[in-house]
């Protein structure tokens, strides 16, 4: 029930944190490439399902902006929108990120570091994504919608693995 | 009954604040896992768990109003018996999350197979 994609891993090491790792099987080069050219960026950039991309626009530079924005079934649009801190081609970027939805207030912002670190051919993206605050995060991690969402997490997977059957 | 209308009467929003904040605690997770076994009395969870039935009525009531169980209220035993529902909801929720990226993880998986496959001929041009 929780096995979605076999690599993927969704920690939250401290309260302020989240950090998804993922392995990809080509070099940091191509992946570097991936995220940092718009055009390849747009054929696979993450979003709720059923929330097509439609604005992707990213300056990879420091100092750079980018900004983000998909449209909801219901016409309603969150964006993410920031500015890179670092970018150390091809292993290191940090942003700041704000993410909007709907209309404001918004959630405040957050740093986020990716790391690429390469490995046999195969590459291991570690992202970073370090809130203002606990509320920031859990109410980033649910769509704004939800608190306390990060440590049901760490403790569903327990409940779940033995419910599974229900 | 009014406690298992309280469980759905709350917004979907809220109903999953109560859900995790249920389950922030281990002798409640045990006790749901135990339920997924079939319903229990609530004298049958005190042994186990080595808790009065005052201790157990506690964490059960906090289940309860998360609509995570529902209890008879008229029999004299009132077993107590699971409802996957908020479970479910809450998986769900997790689900979507997770959806977020490994959906586009899997468009990138996609995308590198095609720019390998492109790269060797760039190199060889370039030798």
């Amino acid at each position: 029930m929780m096995k979605n994609g076999e690599e993927m891993k969704l920690t939250t090491p401290s309260d302020r944190e989240v950090v998804v790792t993922r392995v990809f099987d080509a070099p940091r080069k191509l992946v570097w490439r991936a995220m940092s050219e718009p055009d390849l960026l747009k054929r696979w950039i993450p979003g709720p399902p059923g929330w097509p991309i439609v604005r992707c626009d990213q300056d990879w530079r420091v100092g750079g902006a980018f900004h983000f924005a998909w449209r909801g079934p219901d016409g309603s649009e969150m964006t993410l929108s920031g500015i890179f801190s670092e970018v150390v081609p091809p292993e290191r970027v940090v942003r700041t990120e704000s993410f909007v939805i709907g209309v404001p207030p918004r959630s405040g912002e957050q740093l986020a570091t990716l790391v690429l670190t390469e490995q046999g051919g195969k590459t291991t993206l570690t992202l970073t994504v370090q809130y203002p605050s606990k509320e920031a995060r859990d109410a980033a991690i649910v769509g704004g919608m939800n608190k306390g969402l990060a440590e049901g997490y760490d403790r569903l997977d327990e409940v779940f693995k033995a419910s599974a059957h229900i | 009954m009014v406690l298992e209308l309280m469980g759905y009467a709350m917004k979907p929003s809220d109903r999953l604040d109560a859900t995790f904040a249920a389950l922030a605690d281990p002798t409640r997770r045990a006790i749901l896992r135990r339920l997924t076994t079939g319903d229990v009395s609530v004298t049958g969870l005190c042994k186990p768990f080595a808790m009065s039935q005052p201790a157990i009525s506690k964490h059960l009531k906090v289940l309860e109003r998360a609509g995570l169980i529902s209890r008879r209220r008229d029999a004299q035993r009132r077993p107590c018996r699971l409802k996957p529902k908020p479970l479910a909801e809450a998986t769900d929720w997790l689900e979507r999350y997770r959806q977020f990226w490994e959906g586009g993880f899997e468009r990138l998986d996609a995308l590198l197979e095609e720019l390998k496959a492109r790269e060797p001929k760039r190199e060889r041009a370039k030798r």
